[in-house]
């Protein structure tokens, strides 16, 4: 385990190194500034459409740096051959997989830390509450959601030849479950055999990340907590598919030649 | 070496050609002068005529904000959402809605479904209500939706709809009058005379200012204009019971009812018993204005009689 977490720090050195994070921090910082100080009828109080700017900019934001940091871990240590030597250490193929995909899922959740805090001191600046609980319920099942993505990326970039391609195919996969995931059932009903059992088994088998994904209208228009019960139940749902997708990623890289 | 004349030649030529070029030059910028005041709106601007499109999206944002996001999509059941319940509660706007509001997304589809919706809105609610709390005292929260309102406003400021709803909320629920008419007469300056907007402009001045006299001025003008939008058919024609005709019936009915109400409010039950005749020729419910009619005469003929049975 110490070494898993070894390679994990690595990863996150990796990601405060780099300038993603503090561009996509700053440019919504900016955002939501420059947004706060419009003037709407001398109202100083409004800021529903603030809140759902802000996370939605912190959802693309994590979304961008979970899948082009996790894409491009693999491809990386191969490109610049610190593969090999890394496996000649007492190392296994299962441990660099989980080594990097802890490093990744830590790394995100530093990042959502920054920008929820960042968040709540916007919210709190007009709304004057701290729905703290409501806060860490989104940010957690956030952050959880964000392992499944993290583990499917990482399996993408045993699969696919370059980062840009894996990034850009995660993106498409991420961005239509979040989008269209919840209506697929229904769009099913609409169709012909046999594409309403092909639709309906892709509802059935695609992670519904979209459930943390809700959680924006539900901070946004201030509605109370939701149940402990189903917050569990998502919980073990998205770790679940990350533990399907780190599985595979794990059996791919086992017979993956890395030289 | 060149003389003194050449230098001098040249620059008066140099001189000539400026001139020519300024003269040349200075009608196309004017062109474009006039072009940019023509539409000095920068959505219009940038967009064209598709800034409508994101206007009525904007419109229909700020709806889903009055329902504190529990909102149809393309994909759910929309009947009950044909006409914004924003603009369909501040009763200046006619509503096409059928169906049940609070039920649009129907029984769960499958177990997925189920458990999805404990993560989403999954409550019909209206911000001037309470919104998710039921709190009534949190109703000046329906100021969240005004945003989405001035965005559309801006998207396309030929839309009535976007000047009553926002200035209606303004003025009610956040107490922010002044700022409701200029919203007002933003709207009218762009909507020269439109019926809608001197309506609501009219029902500021009654019951905000509380300035009779002025807001039946407002109110005839705005029954005037009704009459000017379509010169050449009659009133009977235009308040026959039709589908087409709905928003225009609507309207009379609204100008008709509130300047009857005003009359009344003024002492004046023979001017309010004319407009009651007048709204029940627009009116669904005829029978009930029929009945305050007959009280309203009764009342008057009561009163007209009093003096005489006095003097005898």
């Amino acid at each position: 385990m110490r070494t898993v977490f070894a390679l994990a720090g690595v990863v996150i050195k990796e990601l405060y190194r780099r300038k993603d994070f503090y561009v996509l921090f700053i440019l919504t910082i900016v955002i939501c500034v420059i947004m706060a100080m419009v003037n709407i009828f001398n109202d100083n109080q409004i800021i529903r459409y603030i809140k759902e700017l802000c996370l939605l900019l912190i959802w693309i934001s994590s979304l961008v740096i979970a899948i082009t940091t996790t894409a491009r871990q693999i491809p990386a240590e191969r490109e610049q051959r610190t593969l090999l030597p890394l496996l000649a250490k007492p190392l296994t193929r299962t441990q660099v997989i989980f080594g990097k995909f802890l490093g990744c899922w830590l790394a995100c959740g530093l990042v959502l830390i920054c920008f929820y805090a960042f968040f709540g001191v916007l919210a709190a600046s007009r709304e004057h509450t701290w729905p703290l609980l409501n806060y860490f319920q989104a940010a957690f099942l956030h952050w959880v959601m964000l392992g499944a993505v993290i583990a499917l990326t990482l399996l993408g970039s045993l699969v696919f030849a370059a980062p840009s391609s894996n990034s850009t195919i995660c993106f498409v996969i991420v961005v239509a479950i979040l989008t269209i995931g919840r209506y697929l059932d229904a769009f099913a009903l609409s169709l012909a055999e046999p594409l309403r059992s092909v639709f309906y088994a892709i509802y059935f088998a695609i992670p519904h990340l979209e459930w943390a994904f809700g959680m924006r209208n539900l901070i946004v228009h201030d509605w109370p907590l939701i149940t402990w019960n189903f917050f569990c139940l998502d919980i073990l749902y998205s770790l679940a598919y990350t533990a399907v997708f780190l599985v595979a990623a794990c059996l791919v890289f086992r017979r993956k030649a890395v030289n | 070496m060149k003389s003194p004349r050449t230098f001098f030649l040249l620059l008066f030529a140099l001189l000539i050609f400026c001139f020519g070029l300024a003269a040349d030059l200075q009608p196309q910028f004017q062109a474009l002068e006039n072009i940019r005041h023509q539409s000095d709106n920068f959505f219009n601007l940038l967009l064209g005529d598709s800034s409508r499109i994101f206007a009525n999206s904007s419109f229909v944002e700020a709806d889903a904000y009055y329902h504190s996001g529990y909102y149809p999509t393309i994909f759910d059941n929309n009947e009950a959402f044909k006409t914004p319940h924003m603009a369909e509660d501040t009763g200046a706007v006619a509503s096409h809605n059928q169906g049940e509001e609070t039920s649009f997304m129907g029984p769960p589809r499958d177990w997925i479904d189920a458990v999805g919706r404990h993560f989403i809105p999954n409550r019909h609610t209206h911000l001037d209500e309470g919104g998710p709390t039921d709190d009534l005292s949190t109703s000046s929260r329906v100021r969240e939706i005004l945003p989405w309102l001035k965005l559309s406003a801006k998207l396309d400021p030929e839309n009535i709809k976007t000047y009553v709803v926002t200035a209606f909320w303004l003025r009610t629920k956040l107490n922010k009058v002044p700022e409701a008419e200029q919203v007002l007469r933003d709207g009218l300056r762009h909507n020269p005379d439109d019926p809608q907007l001197l309506f609501e402009l009219g029902r500021i001045y009654f019951e905000n200012y509380q300035n009779v006299d002025r807001a039946r001025n407002i109110w005839e003008a705005a029954l005037r204009s009704w009459a000017r939008q379509e010169p050449g058919v009659s009133q009977s024609e235009r308040l026959k019971m039709t589908n087409e005709n709905f928003d225009s019936r609507f309207i009379f009915e609204q100008l008709q009812t509130n300047l009857a109400q005003l009359e009344e409010k003024a002492g004046n039950p023979d001017a309010a018993i004319a407009r009651w005749e007048q709204a029940t020729l627009a009116s669904p419910t005829p029978e009930a204005l029929q009945k305050h009619i007959d009280k309203l005469k009764q009342t008057l003929a009561g009163q007209t009689n009093a003096p005489a049975a006095a003097s005898h």
